[in-house]
């Protein structure tokens, strides 16, 4: 078969310049020493001046840490990581938490507008790339927080948004700020001790975002981060916290890039969102670390814990991910579907492509009656690359009436991939209604033709197909991100079509 | 008498060391090598734990801390049969073959006992049957005492077996594990009925099927499992498929405490082909597992799967299906299906299908679903004149009828149903 061979010749021919991203901002960077200790944490917490209660849950965090194994279970495969041998904290050398714009490194600010991240309030266009074409009269702006390597290092429209009551800003500002409701929530979806990177993130996490939004308030703009690893040898903790306190709603994107290196570097990030009576929050991420180079050197390790508390009775809560970067990605979003009639939703679309590999999927836990989820998976391997679909429902005994559907479905595009499912279906409740469905099959010939025959070449044929197959996860996300997701879809499968 | 036997695998190995040089075979060297390894094996592992991904859902527990004694004297003397359903029959006794009960005299093929035959079975038996990720395997390879050997030459067409298995209540727990091993010769054709019933006592039947089949040669295994109240069944059928043979088998599970019926298969060779269809019913505090993984690992092959799991009571249910394509398999079709019945609001069902994929012009999928019965089809029977029993019975038999959809065999398709039908009559009604 040529097209076969076309296919390895060509995926064989993508170099690392499909990934723009890549590049590396040169900027001084306060580092802690090397190396993973009690006294790391002790120097993190200290630099980032915290009360006594975060210094001791940091440590309660890392004697669990300690004690844990790392998780062998995913169907990925690495090298084994030395937890000595990186950086935990890499820092810009900068007054923390600048006033303004005017106090940010000049080469940071270039930094983001290379990436297309718009850190001044002034530049109402969509916040991300590519919306550039799209015409922005009219519409809102996207509030960014930046987080680089382990510090935020700015935060725009905050005055904006706190008239509505809303708290947007780095998590470790709002420790300070906000005490009461950090300490309240923090580890409240996710515990210290829930599994081994979600431990380690505990211990050493560094910045994030903290999101508040108060009663009855409709969030007036999307919220964003914006994460950047830069520096070498270091891994990134972030840690983020959303609040939707009831009847309020937010949407919340989220978009992360790192320079081309051949070594591995860990990203291993913990995001909790806590929903109350009647609250939705609506998470989109377009994760595009780097995903390594086309014989699978270097690439970050995303080892992400995401997880939400549908807490109060009507909440929402709805995950929408598009993972195209990252050498491994290792992630679950998941749904606590506490109150009643509360909903989850999760909808993905991850490509793997030359030597990446996924293992993503969700949770849903109905405990409250009559709860709801969804689950559109949409896996696409290409190249070496393995995907897994791994997911799990879970309907206690007391969800009465709950409803469950799941579909998942992967696309072959060459003979060296993997495509894998792994669901887990549990069922206590005699009145709930639990479908699951899951097919595997690559791109029709047929499809392709009728393509082919329109004067569209292999390429594009493909990209539109697969946009096509990706459809009911792109429309879930909103507007600048769906036409980024698009794009990275395009650029992700670049090379791998004969 | 003597003191309670001890528990777990500890005593399952306590008492092969008394017995090894009793058991069948004891002066094979290729045998005694074999046990010695499954020895090993045993000692290393034990029973697996819920730990253990492929015993997740299904606690073994019960088993591991009973104490079994091995039914070392043979139960002799008539015994009440259920009625043939084939002329040609295979009888066990707790295990062993009875020559006496059984019909076996003027086929075309081998039919006999295997521990009469182990010396013809060296490169045979074991050969399908990895011990190391198989720890009930390495249990019946250690313990074994015998099995019915079928060898069905190149181009026989066998007919009808009915390979009937009885448990004997010697009041007290006791546990057997059989081995059968069954060869099917290029383009040979058998039906296999297996029936498995016993009393009400305490015991634990862990059977072992290897099954090979050459290039073209058709089995058709109908498997009807009614053990008494107090058994644990905890089946293996470890199956080799070659090119353009089929294996299709049927399998209602409707007794036993704890039942798990686990089909590892391959499609060795292009154009091979498996069914494996199931209705498992479990009322009461009773857990029901099938539990299969079918490896593709050639090209042009199918494999389609439905079980259907009804439960009412405390019961428990539990579908694990992995289906494996592998790179070199293209043109693979597969299809699975698992659907379950919740008949109370204290049942419970875990399913887990799985996909591994790992070439790319392949067509697969799978559905689950899990629900109670269908809230609209019932108003229309009732909105009918038919009484809300007999609307949720018919219901309930068309759910579990559908897995033996395509099954064109009169003789299976019979004691199937009757298996299905005779659970519903004792306890469907007072779920």
């Amino acid at each position: 078969m040529p097209a076969v061979t076309e296919t390895i010749e060509t995926v064989q021919a993508v170099t690392d310049s499909t990934y723009k991203w890549g590049f590396e901002t040169d900027i001084e960077m306060e580092f802690a020493p090397k190396g993973l200790s009690e006294d790391i944490v002790r120097f993190i917490s200290a630099k980032k001046e915290e009360p006594a209660w975060l210094l001791e849950w940091r440590l309660r965090a890392f004697a669990a840490w300690q004690k844990m194994e790392e998780p062998r279970w995913p169907s990925v495969k690495y090298p084994p990581i030395d937890y000595q041998d990186a950086y935990y904290y890499a820092a810009p050398k900068q007054k923390v938490g600048p006033k303004s714009l005017d106090e940010v490194d000049p080469e940071l600010l270039r930094t983001y507008a290379k990436l297309g991240i718009p850190l001044r309030e002034q530049a109402i266009l969509a916040g991300v790339e590519g919306a550039g074409e799209s015409p922005a009269e009219g519409r809102m702006p996207i509030a960014i927080d930046a987080v680089f390597d382990s510090v935020s290092v700015a935060t725009t429209f905050k005055d904006r948004l706190a008239k509505d009551g809303i708290i947007f800003c780095p998590i470790s500002e709002a420790v300070k700020t906000h005490p009461e409701l950090v300490r309240k929530y923090l580890g409240s979806v996710v515990p210290q001790g829930d599994n081994f990177f979600a431990a380690l993130n505990s211990a050493v996490f560094t910045d994030g975002s903290f999101v508040y939004i108060p009663k009855g308030v409709r969030c007036p703009m999307e919220l964003s981060t914006y994460f950047r690893i830069n520096a070498k040898s270091t891994g990134q903790f972030e840690r983020t916290l959303v609040i939707a306190d009831a009847g309020s709603h937010v949407s919340y994107l989220e978009g992360c890039t790192a320079p081309m290196r051949d070594e591995n570097q860990l990203h291993a990030a913990v995001v909790e969102l806590v929903a109350m009576d009647d609250a939705t929050i609506k998470y989109s991420t377009v994760q595009n670390w780097y995903p390594g180079d086309a014989e699978g050197k270097g690439g970050i390790y995303n080892f992400v814990t995401k997880r939400g508390a549908c807490r109060g009775a009507r909440s929402k809560i709805s995950w929408t991910q598009v993972e195209t970067g990252s050498a491994i990605t290792w992630k679950y979003p998941s749904c606590i579907l506490q109150g009643e009639d509360s909903v989850g939703e999760f909808y993905s679309v991850a490509i793997t492509n030359n030597y990446q590999q996924a293992d993503t999927g969700t949770k849903m836990f109905h405990i409250g009656p009559r709860t709801k989820s969804t689950i559109i998976s949409k896996g696409i391997s290409a190249g070496h690359g393995q995907n897994t679909y791994r997911g799990l429902v879970r309907i206690g005994a007391k969800a009465t009436g709950a409803r469950n559907f799941t579909q998942c479905d992967s696309l072959l595009i060459g003979d060296l991939c993997g495509a894998h499912t792994v669901p887990y279906i549990e069922n206590r409740c005699m009145t709930a209604k639990v479908e699951h469905e899951a097919t595997t099959s690559r791109i029709a010939e047929d499809q392709l033709f009728y393509c082919r025959q329109r004067g569209l070449s292999q390429e594009d044929a493909v990209g539109l197909i697969v946009n096509g197959f990706c459809r009911e996860v792109l429309k879930e996300l909103p507007m600048e991100f769906a036409v980024e997701a698009q794009k990275l879809l395009q650029i992700s499968l670049e090379g791998s079509v004969g | 008498m003597t003191a309670a036997p001890q528990p777990g695998a500890a005593g399952f190995l306590a008492r092969y060391q008394g017995l090894k040089d009793h058991l069948p075979g004891a002066r094979l060297p290729w045998l005694a090598a074999l046990r010695s390894d499954a020895a090993a094996h045993v000692a290393a592992r034990g029973f697996p734990t819920r730990r253990v991904e492929a015993w997740k859902y299904t606690d073994l527990s019960p088993v591991a801390q009973a104490g079994f004694a091995e039914p070392l004297t043979a139960v002799a003397g008539a015994l009440t049969l259920p009625k043939p359903r084939c002329a040609v029959r295979a009888v066990f006794v707790d295990g062993r073959f009875r020559a006496d009960l059984s019909a076996l005299d003027g086929l075309a093929y081998r039919a006999a006992s295997v521990a009469q035959h182990l010396d013809a079975l060296e490169g045979m038996l074991g050969a399908l049957a990895p011990l190391a990720e198989h720890p009930m395997t390495a249990l019946n390879t250690l313990m074994f005492e015998d099995g019915l050997f079928l060898d069905v030459p190149a181009g026989v067409d066998a007919g009808h077996l009915e390979l009937l298995s009885i448990a004997v209540d010697p009041g007290r727990p006791f546990a057997f594990h059989p081995r059968h091993v069954i060869r099917l010769g290029a383009g040979a054709k058998l039906t296999l009925l297996e029936s498995a019933i016993g009393g009400s006592a305490q015991y634990l039947h862990n059977p072992v099927f290897e099954i090979d089949l050459a290039e073209g040669a058709v089995l058709t295994h109908g498997r009807a499992q009614q053990e008494g109240e107090g058994a644990f069944h905890l089946s293996m059928i470890h199956a080799r498929i070659a090119a353009e043979a089929r294996y299709d088998t049927m399998a209602v599970s409707a007794g036993a405490r704890l039942t798990r019926m686990e089909i590892h298969a391959a499609l060795t060779g292009p154009k091979a082909s498996c069914h494996m269809n199931s209705a498992q019913l479990a009322a009461g505090r009773a857990v029901v597992d099938t539990t299969t993984a079918l490896d593709h690992a050639a090209p042009d092959c199918a494999s389609r799967q439905t079980c259907k799991t009804v439960l009412a009571g405390q019961a428990r249910g539990v579908f694990q299906g992995k289906i494996l394509v592998r790179r070199e398999a293209q043109k693979t079709d597969g299809y699975q299906m698992n659907q379950a019945l919740l008949l109370s609001e204290e049942a419970e069902m875990d399913s887990k299908p799985q996909l591994e994929i790992y070439a790319d012009d392949v067509k697969c999928s799978h559905g689950a679903t899990i629900g109670a019965l269908d809230a609209d089809s019932l108003f229309y029977l009732r909105s009918r004149g038919v009484p809300a029993d007999q609307a949720r019975s018919m219901l309930v038999q068309a759910f579990l009828h559908e897995a033996f959809e395509g099954l064109e065999d009169d003789v299976l398709r019979e004691a199937l149903t009757a298996a299905v039908d005779g659970w519903w009559v004792r306890h469907g009604t007072a779920s």
